[in-house]
């Protein structure tokens, strides 16, 4: 008999932390699903970001390094140029990536890296509790912009893919979403081709997942969900931004 | 094999390591250390090793927490500035027990400050630097051959307890060109190391380098461990020099250049019968103490000389714990004393005393 659905192996079997109906939990099993999928769990070592995923480590039943806020590519760089032959991935928030680790990542992007990058952009900072992030939308209110983000002083959300796609190394850039099952398929897809770039010794990939966080947002989860499809997408255009063997084809 | 070259301080960090086995290095250019990355990225390549020009001394100390958690020996190097903004990264490497060298060619502070050679970081690299309970072991060369093999041993040790350390100079011993005898070390040997996060290859058990501890009584005993273990170096791994304490009623106090100046006035003023010693602390973390501890119980009184404000004399103070007299003579930052300052100050502390004997 064929198993046709099961938990992924790459996942550990016990509750995690994140809320009700934050998307962290599915972006974690996509994530499992991929390495499973590849065969290569054993040899994966996860980085863990400063956030709500802080814990990830509890989550995927791999090896891992937990990261200072921001720092996790750099962790990631040491470890991949110690262990070339591993598969290494960070796991980072938008505060992590695309605010106080800004440096790092395009940095690591830049010297092409042969790592995979899962960046979950859910507009806030969910661990501190609802701060504004550099991917908070115009007018979004958060604790930190309560009158709701200010373009004129607070400039606009940072387009991760769009910037690290002006680099001439990255192998790999796609933004995804999780908001609903067709989505969510897609958004699977896109994670095991990073991997599969990693595994392959094509370089720097990374795919940003576009994420939830009702407790913050102060949503039911549902309602989470559309106000992503709803305000997110359109400011966070989704698809593959790069994909090395289409530009040398 | 033993060969004797002329080597200057800096490139003496550089070969040390990779005498020692290091094949990781990664820095960001800052005065007066730069001989150290443009060395490796000449040598890495030479002996199948990694050199990364980050992009920020945050980054390097990143690169090698990971580098280091990965079971390799790596290091980074800077000077003053550079080690501030790698404290954080310090801290996160010291509680989560990888084991890496982090060499601080120290120039004058505070702020941009200048590029003359300093002792002003003492305090951050002894009592922490970066937030929390933690100690890095740091190591205070005095010559170019001793940067050589502090640097194996700086790697030696640090495996051995897991554990950040920290060769500490100055910018003058980063430039100084001295004779060295350069060895292959016979017992070069890299401990295997299961806690390592290698992949769970083969059924290993899951390894987490990690320094989180949630819960309150977990961090505690994250604590517990950590201070357990620091008691464990300072009784195992205190090293300092003598010279001359025995029959000494001052005794200088000094490492690193100021320790070298020290000695030629110390020489000057024995000359003119002045009972006068020199105790070099060559661990400044962990602290000689107890053997301070006990030359003061002897009689002894003491001076330390610093180019800061006065920093390690603290230390000094705390080992005789008020049972002898402890005096500073120092340069501050961006000037290196003289033989003849130092000299000077040395009779000047006899002044008076032998009358009143
Ligand atoms: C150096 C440092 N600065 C600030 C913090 C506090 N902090 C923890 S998580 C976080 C933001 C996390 O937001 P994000 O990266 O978007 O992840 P999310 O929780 O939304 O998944 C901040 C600012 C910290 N731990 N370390
Ligand atoms: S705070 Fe937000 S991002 Fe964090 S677990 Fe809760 S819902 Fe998810
Ligand atoms: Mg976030």
């Amino acid at each position: 008999m064929k198993q046709v659905f099961g938990y992924p192996e790459s996942l550990q079997n016990r509750p995690n932390h994140y809320c009700p109906g934050c998307t962290h939990g599915i972006i974690h099993r996509l994530v499992a699903e991929a390495i499973d999928e590849l065969q290569v769990r054993e040899k994966t070592i996860a980085v863990a970001p400063v956030g709500c995923a802080v814990l990830a480590y509890n989550y995927f039943n791999c090896d891992a390094q937990q990261a200072a806020h921001g720092r996790a590519p750099a962790v990631a760089t040491g470890i991949k140029r110690a262990l070339p032959d591993r598969i290494v991935f960070t796991y980072q928030g938008d505060g992590d990536l695309a605010s106080i680790g800004m440096a790092e990542i395009v940095h690591a992007a830049n010297r092409g890296e042969n790592i995979t990058v899962i960046f979950v952009n859910n507009a806030i900072y969910g661990m501190t509790g609802g701060q504004m992030a550099p991917t908070t939308l115009p007018g979004q209110k958060t604790t930190t912009s309560p009158y709701g983000r200010d373009t004129a002083t607070t400039g606009y959300p940072i387009q991760v893919c769009e910037m690290l796609n002006t680099l001439k190394a990255p192998a790999f850039i796609a933004r995804v979403s999780v908001h609903d099952p067709k989505n969510v398929m897609k958004a699977k897809e896109a994670i095991k081709k990073a991997f599969e770039y990693q595994v392959n010794g094509k370089g720097f990939s990374l795919v940003e997942v576009l994420s939830t966080c009702p407790t913050n947002w102060g949503m039911t989860p549902v309602e989470a969900l559309k106000w992503l499809e709803n305000n997110m997408v359109p400011v966070f255009p989704l698809g593959t931004f790069r994909s090395l063997e289409e530009v040398s084809k | 094999m033993a060969e004797r070259i002329m080597m200057k301080g800096n490139e003496a960090f550089a070969e040390g390591a990779i005498k020692a086995g290091c094949r990781f290095f990664f820095g960001y250019p800052i005065t007066p250390q730069n001989e150290i990355p443009e060395y490796m990225s000449r040598r890495m390549p030479e002996v199948g090793g990694t050199f990364i020009q980050a992009e920020s001394e945050v980054s390097a100390i990143n690169m090698v927490y990971g580098a280091g958690g990965a079971g390799a020996r790596a290091m980074t190097s800077s000077s003053s500035p550079g080690i501030s903004l790698k404290q954080e990264g310090i801290s996160y490497i010291a509680t989560a027990e990888v084991p890496c060298v982090i060499v601080n060619v120290a120039r004058g502070g505070p702020g941009l400050g200048g590029l003359t050679p300093s002792q002003a970081d003492y305090f951050q690299a002894v009592k922490g630097g970066g937030h929390g309970d933690y100690h890095m072991i740091v190591f205070a060369p005095g010559s170019v051959q001793e940067i050589i093999d502090l640097m194996y041993e700086a790697f030696v040790t640090a495996d051995k307890y897991r554990n950040p350390v920290m060769v500490l100079a100055d910018g003058l011993l980063g430039q100084m060109m001295e004779p060295v005898v350069l060895r292959d070390w016979e017992d070069l040997q890299i401990p295997e190391k299961p806690w390592a996060s290698t992949g769970m290859v083969a059924g290993k058990p899951q390894s987490v380098i990690n320094s989180l501890g949630l819960a309150p009584e977990e961090l505690e005993n994250m604590n517990i461990r950590l201070q357990n273990k620091y008691r464990t170096i300072e009784e195992n791994e205190v090293r300092y020099e003598e010279d001359g304490v025995e029959d000494a009623e001052l005794i200088i106090v000094a490492y690193g250049t100021s320790a070298r100046v020290s000695k030629s006035a110390i020489n000057k003023a024995r000359a003119e019968g002045k009972k006068v010693g020199l105790f070099r602390p060559i661990t400044l973390w962990p602290f000689p103490s107890k053997r301070l501890a006990e030359l003061a119980e002897a009689g002894k009184r003491f001076m330390t000389v610093e180019m800061s404000a006065g920093q390690m004399i603290e230390d000094v103070k705390l080992a005789v714990n008020g049972k002898s007299e402890v005096e500073f003579y120092g340069r501050y930052n961006g000037a290196i004393p003289s033989v003849t300052e130092v000299y000077q100050a040395i009779m000047k502390s006899f002044e008076g005393r032998e009358v009143h004997k």
